[in-house]
């Protein structure tokens, strides 16, 4: 449990470089004009100035679109000229299955771009796909937005390949292609001292069995391991994959409240289905208290079976989509002073808050693993192990 | 001239809950380990095991504020 070597590592300067590297990256990357963006609905009726200066830079738009899923993973330019790579489309309609590359709708996520299939007509509205309506509206968009901004049109499921899809299935297959080497080396060289990515691994696994599963578990933590081993790997995994700019990172797949609700939903599942009489006799019927106490607590206990899972929902969710917003929001800053002074300042801060994001992508699979162990833990322990 | 939304000081207030929070975990986490060196390792596990859960707290907070805005 000696971490502090970290702190002393020799290789500050390989990291400090590479993490400048990045940072002018993600600077190229994000830099959209603010004409090509997708505006929010109170600049609506200026986006038809293309090219004037007078107009203000919508932060909250840039951001919450960089934050959100997309139907392609956009790396450079903007409009007409994005370079991006497109994503499958995949739609269930009410007359059947429906596939086509979003490249189809060339760059565009205002509505503007039609796109004809099997006789029906879809289109891209602000990254959500509807059935487009038979005539455009005043701003050129074939969909029907009301007063209060919300869109009229038929949504068809929407079982895309996006990008937080994609990167979920690359980051698995990643971790697959790792762990099953990792597993065959160990099998191959029994009784031998670790070799190669063997050691890269080793410290990591045991550091989880030593001081998660062990102190937590007690002696049934051999069952759990390959349960925290995974969400501690696939948590950490994407969240460095979300610090990096260019494909195949910078999906924001942590931040995504679907994904963290799956795993808590699983967590959730694995404490009651594994728990025993006493857990139950914990919630319900509490001993060594009173009985109107007894009474008291059994409701809030209950609440308590709920609230934890959502508890770690919520943390991963924040904490991730918090620090994405921080750096995009220090990136903005060149834009909203509209001066290339800010530059240096700009990317010294991004640099900083991106090191630290990489420290909490750690902390935060850590801290769901080890509440993870710990609600099992509770779950399982036998009578006298308080 | 004040602008922006009440959601605004929702999510300062819940920045200065964490702000208070942690700020005592890391000063009581400092004087242990000025206590006792060797248990430094310990400490510090500790300290960021408690840090992210008065993070949670405050990010619940920050969550609400994003739902208040109505966006």
């Amino acid at each position: 449990m000696h971490f502090s070597h970290i702190f002393k590592s020799k290789k500050i300067v390989q990291s400090t470089a590479f993490a400048l590297f990045l940072a002018f990256f993600s600077l190229n990357v994000s830099a959209h004009p603010t004409t090509g963006t997708p505006v929010s609905a109170e600049n609506h009726a200026t986006a038809a100035a293309e090219g004037t200066k007078e107009e203000k830079f919508d932060i909250t738009g840039f951001i919450l679109h960089h934050i959100a899923d997309a139907h392609s993973f956009h790396m450079w330019g903007e409009g007409h000229h994005s370079v991006s790579v497109p994503l499958p489309v995949i739609l269930w309609t009410d007359n059947g299955l429906v596939t086509f590359m979003s490249s189809e709708f060339h760059h565009d996520d205002q509505g503007k771009q039609v796109v004809e299939k099997n006789g029906q007509r879809f289109v891209n509205y602000h990254e959500k796909i509807y059935v487009a309506s038979a005539t455009p509206n005043a701003h050129g968009e074939y969909v029907d937005v009301d007063a209060k901004h919300k869109v009229a049109n038929v949504m068809p499921l929407d079982f895309s390949i996006t990008k937080n899809v994609f990167t979920l299935i690359f980051s698995a297959v990643v971790l697959i292609i790792v762990f099953v080497r990792v597993a065959n080396a160990y099998a191959k060289r029994k009784g031998k001292s670790p070799k190669g990515f063997q050691s890269l691994i080793e410290p990591v696994i045991l550091f989880i069995r030593d001081d998660i599963a062990i102190p937590n578990l007690g002696a049934k933590y051999e069952g759990y391991m390959p349960y925290l081993l995974t969400i501690f790997f696939f948590i950490w995994f994407n969240n460095i994959l979300g610090m990096v700019p260019i494909f195949p990172g910078g999906a924001n797949l942590t931040g995504n409240i679907n994904l963290t609700l799956v795993l808590s939903v699983i967590t959730f599942l694995i404490t009651n289905v594994k728990a025993n009489g006493h857990y139950w006799k914990h919630i319900f019927w509490m001993p060594g208290v009173p009985v109107p106490m007894k009474i008291f607590l059994a409701p809030l206990e209950l609440m308590g079976i709920f609230t934890k899972p959502i508890a770690l929902m919520i943390r991963l969710f924040a904490n991730i989509t918090a620090g994405h917003i921080l750096v995009l929001a220090l990136l903005c800053l060149i834009f909203v002073f509209k001066s290339a002074f800010i530059a240096p300042v700009s990317v010294v801060f991004v640099v900083f808050i991106s090191m630290i994001e990489l420290l909490v992508g750690f902390i935060q699979a850590f801290i769901f693993t080890v509440l993870t162990a710990l609600f099992i833990g509770l779950a399982v322990q036998e009578h006298g192990e308080h | 001239m004040v602008v922006g939304s009440i959601a605004a000081i929702g999510a300062g207030l819940a920045a200065v809950g964490a702000g208070i929070g942690i700020g005592k975990i890391g000063g009581s986490a400092l004087e242990s380990v000025a206590r006792q060196p060797e248990a430094a390792s310990k400490i510090q596990t500790m300290m960021l095991i408690a840090a992210a859960f008065v993070e949670a707290v405050a990010l619940f907070a920050v969550v609400v504020s994003f739902l208040g805005t109505g966006a």
